[in-house]
């Protein structure tokens, strides 16, 4: 017996020591292979007597199932060290850079009326659009602005050489308001809508460009009157600014196409030469800002849209888009808007999946 | 307009302050643009006594004086006036204090190794006068010690921006008078100088155009000295932002100022035979008051004797009988213009002036005789001379504007419960007159009232706009409704995909220089500004491709390594009945590297037409079109480079987009380096979604795999690949489900005049397994479909 003691010694030994498959394969042949010892000794037991059988199958069936665990073990084991070596080699440089897929982005002017759009929504305004190649009756006449009214003079309006079929001169809008008008002859009353667009003035400084982006507001019902403007106004700057604290101050003015017509201001303080929208405006370290007009629609506009002063009434806003993107958004210079830099574009820019939802709240933080 | 707190104080007696003036301004729509107040100007400079002055030691021209500013302790001060001494009374500016007229601020100081403690000021320093030849002299009785603002009394001067509709309040008077209303104080009387009139007015005068100038008064006043005006009418109209000019043309801005009411002095010894308001006759030229020429036609009223034209009525006086130095004898106009002729006048002269700005807007028709009394006693009193009686000619617009207003309609409109009794005390102060059954009476300066709803603005906007609640606006039961169109719909869905395929939105001008817009136009003529803010700005857009390769050419020169630019907006064409006709499209311009050069990429990568195709199909699906339906065909348009692009179209005739790279020629037009690609989208060809409903067409996933079969054909080289991979669809329509391209090539093995195309063949079994006859049938059916296109299997 001390023979097979010896030999699986040394073949576990032999095992131990292979150092690849191919080895542990020889070794295997050697001890498990049809002519392996192992074999060869196994078979010796079909000779033997049942006596014999028992005394001498124990060792070498202990010899078999020591040998065949060692095999096994030590062929995972090589096979382990080979898939790490084999890996080791396979090992790159993650600091190299990636191949970035371009981000791109949505134009704070599009973002915001978005959120306008949602907003507006929310309390039964549709979106109402019209052609920004005006004729002067819809932009002017119908807007109680005749021919000889001041008023029109302060548009400072870009005019094309053409006139319609009936004589009427062809300008480019210069305010949302035509859309008010071509609406209310479209649908009648009751209406409410907004109207965001471009516009057009002949203007340009440093805060004011030749083309810029405004949102009329339109609401005409039975009983509307000034409180429903102002909580429509405010109503809609808290849900805008995401604030509570907003508080508007109406001030007399003057617009042909309302009566009585109110200037919005808003209250705002200023925190490190920005203007934080929010607050009285007569509180300390608070002032007032200018941020549309309104009023109530002038009957006479009414009845140049076909709708009947008598039975209806209603009011009217307009905002400069432009104006309170930068506000919430801290952007400051107009002009960039309309350059297509993709530095300002990335900077200012929303992502596409900012989709303004009232659950998530309109706006998108930096 | 401008004017001074004194100013106002003529009119108005009140103790209210400046800011509580502001406010009330603000409150009844008169809003205040500014407030200059020569009080902050001159804060910290105080009246101070000389007690002792001596030589400087180490400097001729300076002395070194001893100060008392009243609080017992006397400061040392370096001063280099000549007319500095021992005992006078003077303005000292502390450290701190800015000086008014140079901005710089005092500080203790050193001066030629003297400690001096402020500065003695001069008349100029403190933006007082121009005199600078030494220090300001107070009188004996000058409060030592007193802030040298209140002894002067600085007057604040206050800028409100007064409404188009209000020309009533372009004269202080009038302000003074909205003042009161709002409870600021009292409106005072007109203080009317007494003088004596005597003897008929010499001059005839007429109005031969009665609807032009209804009326037009006058009266001759002889021996008046013109010179300077007195210090409190200088003072006035400096505050009103006005130059003193001499006393008989500042007494005429003094009453346009101070009651909005023009008038016009004119020399009468310049003047010959009758003084006639009539239409200019065409051609008929003027010399203004502004130096200016002006050729004047037949719809204009002047004011003309038989010499000729004197006066561009209502708008500007002519230089030639203008009141000078000598005058003696004036002949005094004040007329009554129309408004809407007036405007018309000054808009085609591009002549504007106060006198225009009031008239067009409607002056104050019962104030004529008053104004002229008002400006003849003014005359008499500071200049001499005798008046002669009035003459009028004609007579302005006397019928009152009467309306039946129902209270309710304050609360109704305006959103505010006023009381009857207030209603009508607001009212009645504006001059307003209520009867007894509210029939309201409106005075004939308010020309802009014209209904109840004006008379609604009054009470609210005296009562107090702060008055009106916010009242809900009613809302639909349950949850919002959707309110967006499909177009609407359609933009915003278009927007997000373009961002999210990597692109940036751009803004980009709707006008373009001439020839950008020309460079793209169709066969229509533009839409080019009469009126351009400049020509880089005139014509109207036919195409989002010049504005954004015009952005693309700016974002190189500043350096950009690449740019992929979208924008969603309008292009500008006319319909058939010479209106607007706005198409809403998506412009791309890809511009400089698709790929910068990378260690793994090599060089950087530009971008090429398949680019463009791709986000072309892409977004048109995301639109919702039919992308599988969609024709690839020519004629992209002579901006494209006319063998890399094309046009995506359903049928023949309905074309969806248009794609491909930019020509060279028209990058050199646009002085852009290329290769650029380009896309359009012309959103208003995509047919809308009919009746979708939100249930999709029932699906089960097949249950049996797949399989795939590569076919290589050898075709004509001129054949497209399109044509090919369509043909090969439709060869068995019930179990071909795909086929893609997978190897193009032309040259070695292939013969001259083809090209080896290789497609994969997806085949999807339905009901069993594909047996090898039925695969043999189908490719069969392949082989044809490719056969009849000139291809043979290789």
């Amino acid at each position: 017996m001390t023979y097979i003691t010896s030999q699986t010694e040394a073949a576990l030994a032999a095992i131990a020591a292979a150092d690849s498959l191919d080895a542990l394969e020889a070794e295997r042949l050697e001890t498990l292979g049809k002519k392996g010892w192992v074999s060869l000794a196994l078979k010796t037991l079909g000779g033997m007597t049942p006596e014999e059988r028992t005394a001498a199958a124990p060792a070498i069936q202990s010899a078999r199932t020591a040998i065949a665990d060692a095999l096994d073990a030590k062929k995972t084991a090589l096979e382990a060290a080979e898939l790490e070596a084999r890996l080791e080699q396979e090992r790159i440089d993650l600091t190299l850079p990636a191949l970035a897929a371009p981000r791109g982005s949505v134009h704070p002017v599009s973002q915001v009326m978005d959120e306008l759009a949602e907003i507006f929504a929310d309390l039964g305004f549709a979106v109402a659009t019209g052609p920004e190649i005006e004729d002067d009756w819809h932009n002017f006449t119908a807007l109680n602005m005749d021919e000889t009214h001041p008023a029109r003079a302060m548009h400072d309006t870009f005019y094309f050489p053409d006139k319609t079929a009936d004589g009427k001169d062809i300008l480019l809008r210069t305010h949302t308001s035509p859309v008010q008008i071509r609406s209310m002859l479209d649908q009648g009353a009751p209406i409410r809508i907004i109207a965001p667009g471009r516009v057009y003035r002949s203007d340009s400084d440093a805060t004011h460009t030749p083309m810029f982006h405004q949102v009329e507001g339109l609401v005409i019902d039975k009983d509307i009157h000034l409180g429903h403007l102002k909580w429509t106004l405010e109503t809609f700057f808290k849900a805008f600014f995401e604030r509570e604290d907003i508080v508007l101050r109406l001030r007399p003015s003057y617009f042909p196409f309302t009566e009585p017509s109110v200037e919005v201001d808003v209250g705002y303080s200023t925190e490190g030469g920005r203007r934080i929208v929010g607050g009285h405006g007569d509180a300390n370290g608070h002032a007032w800002m200018e941020i549309g007009g309104s009023g109530m629609v002038n009957a006479r506009v009414l009845e140049f849209a076909g709708v009947d002063p008598a039975e209806y009434q209603g009011f009217a806003f307009g905002l400069g888009i432009d104006r309170i993107a930068m506000l919430k958004y801290g952007m400051n210079d107009l002009r960039a808007f309309f350059d297509g830099d993709p530095r300002w574009l990335a900077h200012y820019g929303f992502s596409p999946f900012d989709q303004p939802t009232l659950s998530a709240g309109v706006g998108a933080r930096a | 307009m401008k004017f001074s707190l004194t100013w106002l104080k003529d009119y108005l007696e009140t103790s209210a302050s400046v800011a509580e003036i502001c406010d009330a301004l603000n409150a009844i729509g008169l809003e205040v643009e500014g407030v200059e107040d020569p009080a902050e100007k001159l804060a910290g400079f105080r009246i101070a006594h000389v007690l002792t002055a001596a030589r400087h030691p180490d400097a001729e021209k300076l002395q070194v004086l001893t100060v008392d500013t009243g609080d017992g302790n006397p400061l040392q001060v370096v001063c280099g006036a000549p007319n500095a001494r021992a005992g006078m009374k003077g303005v000292l500016g502390l450290p701190g204090a800015t000086v008014p007229a140079n901005g710089m601020v005092l500080r203790k100081s050193a001066i030629r190794g003297v400690e001096s403690n402020g500065m003695m000021c001069s008349t100029r320093e403190l933006e007082l006068g121009e005199d600078h030849d030494g220090i300001i002299e107070l009188p004996e009785d000058a409060p030592v010690g007193t802030a040298f603002s209140d002894y002067h009394g600085a007057d604040p001067v206050i800028e409100v921006a007064v409404t188009p509709n209000r020309p009533d309040c372009m004269g202080v008077h009038g302000i003074a008078r909205d003042l009161a209303a709002k409870g600021l104080g009292t409106l005072k009387p007109i203080a009317m100088p007494a003088f004596s009139a005597s003897g008929a007015c010499p001059v005839e005068i007429r109005t031969d155009d009665a609807e032009g100038c209804p009326a037009f008064y006058g009266r001759v006043v002889k021996g008046v000295k013109n010179g300077p005006s007195p210090d409190w009418l200088q003072a006035r109209l400096k505050s009103a932002g006005q130059r003193p000019i001499s006393l008989l043309v500042d007494l005429t801005n003094y009453l346009m100022l101070g009651f909005g009411r023009p008038a016009h002095a004119y020399d009468l010894a310049k003047l010959s035979g009758a003084v006639v308001a009539r239409r200019a006759k065409d051609g008929e030229e003027v010399l203004a008051l502004n130096e200016k020429t002006y050729t004047l036609d037949s719809e204009m009223v002047v004011i003309a004797d038989d010499a000729g034209v004197h006066d561009i009525a209502g708008i500007m006086g002519g230089e030639h009988s203008g009141v000078s130095e000598n005058t003696t004898d004036v002949l005094l106009e004040i007329a009554y213009f129309d408004p809407a002729r007036i405007g018309a006048t000054g808009r085609k002269l591009g002549l504007s002036s106060d006198a225009r700005t009031r008239f067009e807007r409607g002056v104050d028709p019962e104030f004529l005789d008053a104004g002229l009394d008002l400006l003849t006693g003014l005359i008499v009193e500071l200049a001499g001379g005798s008046p002669s009686e009035v003459v009028r000619a004609g007579s302005p617009p006397s019928a009152a504007k009467v309306i039946a207003f129902d209270l309710d309609l304050t609360q109704r409109l305006g959103g505010v419960e006023v009381p009857e009794a207030e209603q009508k005390c607001i009212l009645e102060s504006l001059g307003f007159t209520v009867a007894s059954d509210w029939q309201v009476t409106c005075p004939l300066r308010r020309h802009d009232i014209e209904g109840p709803a004006d008379l609604v603005e009054e009470v609210v906007r005296i009562q107090g706009l702060d008055k009106v609640a916010s009242v809900a606006l009613p809302r639909v039961e349950g949850v919002a409704r959707p309110t967006a169109t499909p177009q609407q719909k359609l933009e915003r869905g278009l927007r997000r995909a373009a961002a999210a395929s990597g692109l940036n939105e751009a803004v980009t001008w709707s006008f373009l220089p001439t020839w950008a817009a020309e460079h793209f136009a169709s066969d229509q003529p533009l839409w080019v500004l009469a009126n351009p803010i400049s020509e880089d700005m005139k014509a109207m857009r036919p195409s989002l491709l010049p504005g954004l390769l015009m952005a693309a050419k700016r974002n190189a020169d500043r350096g950009a390594a690449s740019s992929r630019l979208f924008e969603i907006g309008r292009r500008y064409f006319r319909a058939a009945d010479g209106l607007s006709d706005e198409k809403p499209t998506l412009g791309i311009v890809l511009a400089g590297e698709k790929t910068p050069r990378g260690w793994q990429s090599g060089k950087a990568k530009p971008f090429d037409a398949y680019d463009a195709k791709a986000l072309a199909l892409q977004l048109l699906e995301a639109a919702g079109a039919p992308v599988a339906n969609l024709m690839v065909m020519g004629e992209a348009g002579a901006q494209f480079h006319p063998g890399q692009s094309a046009t995506l179209r359903l049928g023949p005739k309905v074309v969806l987009a248009r794609f491909g790279m930019v020509h060279p020629a028209t990058l050199k037009a646009f002085d852009v380096d290329g290769p650029i690609a380009a896309v359009e989208l012309f959103l208003d060809a995509i047919p809308a979604k009919k009746g979708a409903a939100f249930a999709r067409p029932g699906f089960t996933p097949p249950a049996l795999q797949s399989v795939t079969r590569d076919f290589a054909f050898l075709v004509p080289a001129g054949l497209a690949a399109g044509d090919l991979v369509r043909a090969v669809q439709g060869a068995d329509k019930a179990f071909i489900t795909g086929v893609r391209v997978f190897d193009v090539f032309a040259g070695q093995g292939v013969p001259e005049g083809r090209k080896s195309i290789a497609v994969e063949v997806t085949l999807q079994p339905d009901e069993a397994s594909f047996k090898d006859a039925d695969l043999k049938a189908i490719s069969e059916k392949v082989v044809a479909a490719a056969t009849k296109l000139g291809g043979e299997l290789r």
